[in-house]
């Protein structure tokens, strides 16, 4: 244990935050579609890291398509264009495949009534076919006759390996607090984070439609009997989750610039814990425990050393679920009125 | 699309007629039945039958590892089909019982391994309990992802320490000592005479002399006796699953997963028989862990336990129907076997095995063998509707 | 313990008898192994049409790796049949997705079948470990083009060869670099807590001595290098040594460069992989150091990825010992031990555990951008 890794100085103490508040908003975005999805339905979604996964590809492709495979580093500035469309690419992609879940893995289960684990197995099997669909994309493009022209996008024999952006986006440093430089990377992170945290429970909490949500959430019968169509609630709910869980993936493309086939199961993993850990339905819960668990991940790595992190988040949360058993700011996507 | 289903769930209600069917026969022609299918189950790697053997790798360690994932399946049905805990962390347990038995009989100690295995089962459910005792506290869902954490835990800690072998894991573990001739390896197997096996040219069956299982060598050549003890310990385990869940301890942990508020103020004290659960769970998840631990390959490292066998030991549970004992096996094995038979799909064999396990719970959401107070219960939800049905004839029923 | 001793004896005899009564049959007799051991005199042609079996990881996160072994197999059995119209080797392949748990069945398989004659493989070390008894006491030979683990050969398994040099050799010379010719006085040692990376960076922490200042551990899979970047520069290391695979390895690259670390990065064999400059991006993967213990495949080598020289090599010298006549399971591993030749990942011969004898450590440098495949340097 080296407690003056992490206190030893501000600027170590302000690194290791500062890098963990960063990792912390991308779980924190991946967070928002277990929770939403949990809060209307009380499933957890377990493929939702395959939308996540499926998101960062987008955005690799996107940018093979607008600037070819030549690896370059760029600055924030040069590659924000091609970024935006990223973000579209992704947020349109992630959303597709969370409303194909929607419609195949859980849709036949909840016309059914079927019990709620059985909807976790379905989505158990939807996720490996998920994962798995991507890293046999060479296989299917060979199949169609497009190995030739998708070459660049499949990596032919390669699907399984890692794939990466051929643009390096080169954080450039913007301004010092006590020793540590704040880079614009992390700024737009986390400001995109927030901005996306704040109109979305603005869309919960104002709009008409954030009212059925609500509404179903609370009360499934009543609120179909008061005429809210709950089957487009969920509908709306999966494709939240998976445009969130798309401009996620173009924040942490951003930041990391690789992904591969199984690249969302960890992510996911503690995604869901951060969800539970902020209070699962609910929506700043998912902000809160997103960067709580990014930070106590760095400070875990900084003391014990990195190979103890995950045991340090999720001793955590047993810890603060032991001390408050729904969450930092409990329950309920329904109550979510503040 | 319409149609296959129709015929799925065709099949489907054959099925359960052919329960019903069994269930309804006399007790003697039950167990003459049950005995005939065991002694079927025990001949089955040296049968070989055609289209069930797989082809590609060793039948008797594909069952071998159906029969460890059956016990598995045994063991984490009673946390979740009969307590109704979701514990996604139960490769855990598997794991104790595993480097308990690395441990005692290799890396530290050389114990024999029938001695080390009650030692495995008893840590195994300490750990349960020690686990059990601040978890179970949390309810529901959220259960699920603590006990997740806690199988995590559990394999970072081993991959860690060094004085369980760390990342390199235990190599070269004992195996049980051999019944019969001491074996001297590399040609002679030893044990007490060899069996040969089957060969089928179509369906047509000769005897295979060349490749003969030596009775009861447990060495790194052959699988098939692992099996027998495995599923020994698998029909044990089942009987003792008998009679715990008719007895008082049974009706406790389905008093608390229908409605645990009611069962607490009828009395149960259910935290005691979750923890109860939990921890006999653990023991048989232990057990097959240490089974695991000294068979063929004898070598078990942390990457040996991953997350995803947590996802998969649920799984088998479900499908098989969960709260059914003879589903939960039905479950384990499919879990086990499939991706093995079908591997000359090679690349394509997780991406079908994913697809099953999202049509089978679409089509079955109750399991493939659902408890019998399922398929009570379905039936009457069936008459009451009928009823309703006549009486709202004419209506527009939403 | 002598209950259930008897309840196991008492069982088994029922068994016993049962099998007895079904198949009418008794096996019995000596006959146990399964490689028919034929005369040695009655010339090569008797392995022709028989096959080399691989199993190592084809599928599964680490198929990629197994794909190159199989591409380096295919490319020797394919030259080796076009030559000889009379003596075609075939190759068997068996994916055990690189997991210790599968691969004792597939092992079992692989010995129960006739046609097999040799092994190329097991790709890893963690099933090498779980298969090797079992491979050794059936006597079947094997030579693996990966499996670096030092401990793997100390098991007393003479039928188990390797043309890789292990982890000790390129530990010892990798941390030579570091301090001779890097001329590092302070080396920071990063690993993945895999069972290969961290034996390799055991042996450079080792080496090293008192020029190791601190060191940690990521795992698999892991993305956010932040904690183990901050650890880095606030220890004041002007080198970096990581033991693992090349897409952590390629992270940990750019997150360094990113956070302002200016000293030499230099990682193993499992890194050495194209994919580790795109992971890294150019600008921060060049000045990277990548040793392997094989040299640069010549020009017209046509199978391509890590690994792949060595499984051309290991098949070329089954290939050598069926024109030497070799026979049986026994015949093969005796040629196998007294082998000598040059293959196109270096010099190979073998001492009497069954490791290469003469492996040397080449360190290879991404240059503008890209990794500089054909110029290596050799580490003295």
């Amino acid at each position: 244990m080296d407690f003056g890794a992490l206190f030893g100085s501000l600027d170590n103490f302000l690194s290791f935050t500062m890098g963990g508040l960063v990792f912390g908003a991308v779980y924190a975005l991946i967070a928002l579609g277990y929770t939403m999805v949990y809060g209307v339905l009380q499933l957890i979604n377990f493929a939702h890291s395959e939308v996540f996964m499926y998101g960062t590809f987008a955005v690799a492709w996107m940018f093979i398509f607008l600037h070819g495979t030549e690896s370059v580093t760029w600055s924030l500035g040069k590659a924000a264009p091609i970024l935006v469309a990223a973000l579209v690419g992704a947020m349109l992609l992630s959303a597709a495949i969370a409303l194909l879940l929607e419609r195949f893995a859980y849709r036949p289960l909840i016309r059914k009534g079927a019990p709620k684990l059985i909807a976790l197995i379905s989505a158990i099997g939807a996720s490996f076919a998920l994962a798995e669909a991507m890293g046999l994309r060479d296989r299917f493009a060979d199949k169609l006759g497009l190995s030739d022209n998708l070459e660049n996008y499949v990596a032919p024999g390669k699907a399984r390996d890692v794939f990466s952006n051929p643009v390096t986006i080169q954080p450039k440093g913007l301004f010092e607090v006590g020793g540590y430089t704040v880079s614009d990377v992390d700024l737009v992170i986390l400001a995109a984070c927030f901005i996306m945290m704040i109109a979305l429970d603005t869309f919960v909490r104002r709009t008409r439609f954030g009212r059925g949500i609500r509404a179903v959430a609370q009360d499934p019968e009543t609120a179909a009997l008061m005429g809210v169509n709950s089957g487009r609630v969920v509908q709306v709910t999966f494709l939240i989750g998976g445009l969130m869980a798309g401009a996620a993936a173009t924040l942490y493309m951003m930041k990391i610039g690789s992904t591969r086939q199984n690249a969302g199961f960890i992510l996911g993993v503690k995604a869901f814990t951060a969800a539970v850990m902020g209070g699962i339905g609910n929506l700043r819960g998912a902000l809160v425990g997103g960067l709580l668990l990014g930070v106590m991940e760095n400070w875990g790595s900084a003391v014990f050393g990195s190979e103890w992190k995950d045991v340090v988040a999720f001793v955590l949360l047993v810890l603060i679920l032991l001390v408050r058993p729904s969450g930092i700011l409990g329950e309920s996507l329904g109550k979510a009125r503040a | 699309m319409s149609a296959m289903s129709t015929t799925l769930s065709g099949i489907g209600r054959r099925w359960d007629g052919v329960v019903d069917r069994y269930n309804a026969l006399p007790k003697p022609a039950r167990l003459g039945l049950v005995i005939l299918f065991a002694a079927f189950v025990y001949l089955l790697p040296l049968l070989r039958p055609p289209i069930l053997t797989t082809n590609n790798i060793d039948f008797g360690g594909v069952m071998f590892s159906v029969a460890a994932f059956a016990l598995v399946a045994v063991g984490l049905n009673i946390v979740i089909g009969y307590a109704g805990l979701l514990d996604l962390g139960y490769v855990g347990f598997y794991a104790v019982g595993a480097y308990t038995t690395g441990v005692l009989t290799t890396y530290h100690w050389h114990w024999p391994f029938f001695l080390a295995l009650p030692l495995a089962i008893a840590v195994t459910m300490v750990t349960g309990v020690i686990l059990g005792a601040p978890t179970l506290r949390v309810r529901g869902d959220y259960l699920a992802i603590v006990t997740l954490g806690f199988g995590e835990i559990i394999r970072i800690t081993v991959k860690n320490v060094e004085w369980v072998g760390a990342s390199a894991g235990i190599k070269d573990i004992s195996h049980p000592n051999t019944i019969g001739a001491a074996p001297n390896p590399p040609f002679d197997r030893g044990g007490m005479f060899d069996v040969p096996r089957l060969q089928w040219d179509g369906i047509i069956p000769s005897l295979d002399r060349d490749h003969p299982t030596a009775v009861l060598a447990f060495g790194a050549v052959d699988a098939i006796p692992y099996y027998w003890v495995i599923l020994t310990a698998l029909i044990l385990v089942l009987v003792g699953d008998r009679l715990v869940k008719s007895s008082r301890v049974g009706r406790a942990w389905e008093a608390t997963r229908e409605d645990e508020d009611a069962a607490e103020l009828m009395g149960v004290p259910t935290f005691k028989y979750k923890l109860m659960a939990f921890a006999l769970g653990a023991a048989i998840g232990g057990l097959s862990g240490a089974f695991y631990a000294s068979g063929q390959g004898g070598y078990i490292s942390p990457d040996s336990f991953p997350l995803l066998l947590s996802m998969l030991f649920v799984a088998a549970v479900i499908v098989g129907g969960s709260g059914n004992r003879w589903g939960a096996i039905v479950g384990g094995a499919l879990v086990a076997y499939l991706p093995e038979r079908f591997r000359e799909f090679a690349d394509y064999r997780l991406l079908f095995f994913g697809l099953a396990l999202s049509v089978l719970a679409i089509w079955r959401p109750e399991g493939l063998l659902p408890p019998r107070r399922s398929r009570r219960a379905k039936a009457v939800e069936a008459e009451i509707e009928a009823l309703e049905e006549g009486a709202l004839e004419g209506s527009t029923h939403a | 313990m002598i209950r259930s001793k008897k309840t196991m004896r008492g069982f088994a005899a029922l068994a016993g008898m049962a099998v007895l009564s079904l198949t009418a049959a008794c096996g019995g007799g000596d006959d146990t192994g399964s490689d028919d051991s034929g005369d040695s005199g009655s010339a090569a042609s008797e392995l022709c049409g028989k096959n080399l079996a691989f199993l190592g990881a084809l599928t599964g996160d680490a198929g990629a790796l197994g794909q190159n072994m199989v591409g380096g197999i295919k490319l020797a059995l394919q030259e080796h049949n076009d030559e000889n119209a009379d003596c075609q080797i075939e190759l068997k392949e068996f994916d055990s997705q690189g997991s210790p748990d599968k691969a004792p069945a597939l092992a079992t398989q692989i010995i129960n079948d006739d046609t097999i004659f040799g092994l190329i493989g097991p790709g890893f070390s963690g099933e090498s470990l779980a298969t090797g008894k079992t491979f050794f006491e059936a006597g079947l030979p094997s030579i693996s083009p990966s499996a670096t683990n030092v401990t793997i050969t100390q098991q007393g398994w003479t039928t188990w060869h390797r043309v890789i040099g292990n982890d000790d050799a390129q530990g010892t010379a990798d941390a030579k670099y570091l301090t001779d010719t890097a001329g590092a006085t302070k080396v920071f040692v990063v690993d993945d807590g895999q069972d290969y990376s961290k034996g390799l960076a055991g042996t450079v922490k080792e080496a090293l001595g008192s020029a190791m200042i601190d060191e940690d551990q990521i795992s698999v899979g892991d993305t956010n290098m932040s904690a183990v970047v901050q650890a880095v520069k606030s220890s004041g290391a002007d080198a970096v040594f990581y033991g693992g695979y090349y897409t952590e390895a390629g992270l940990l690259a750019k997150q360094l460069r990113q956070g302002g670390f200016t000293g030499t990065f230099m990682s193993g064999d499992g890194s050495q992989d194209p994919n580790f400059v795109k992971v890294a991006g150019a600008q921060a993967a060049n000045d990277a150091v990548l040793s392997a213990p094989a040299g640069p495949a010549p020009a017209d080598f046509a199978a391509s990825g890590l690994y792949a020289t060595q499984a051309y090599d290991a098949t070329n010298i089954f290939l050598a010992a069926i024109e030497d006549g070799a026979s049986d399971g026994e015949s093969i591993n005796e040629f196998i031990g007294s082998y000598s030749g040059d293959g196109v990942s270096g010099p190979i011969s073998f001492d009497e555990n069954g490791d290469i004898e003469e492996s040397k450590i080449y360190a290879y440098f991404v240059k503008d951008g890209t990794m500089d495949v054909d110029n290596p340097e050799v580490i003295e």
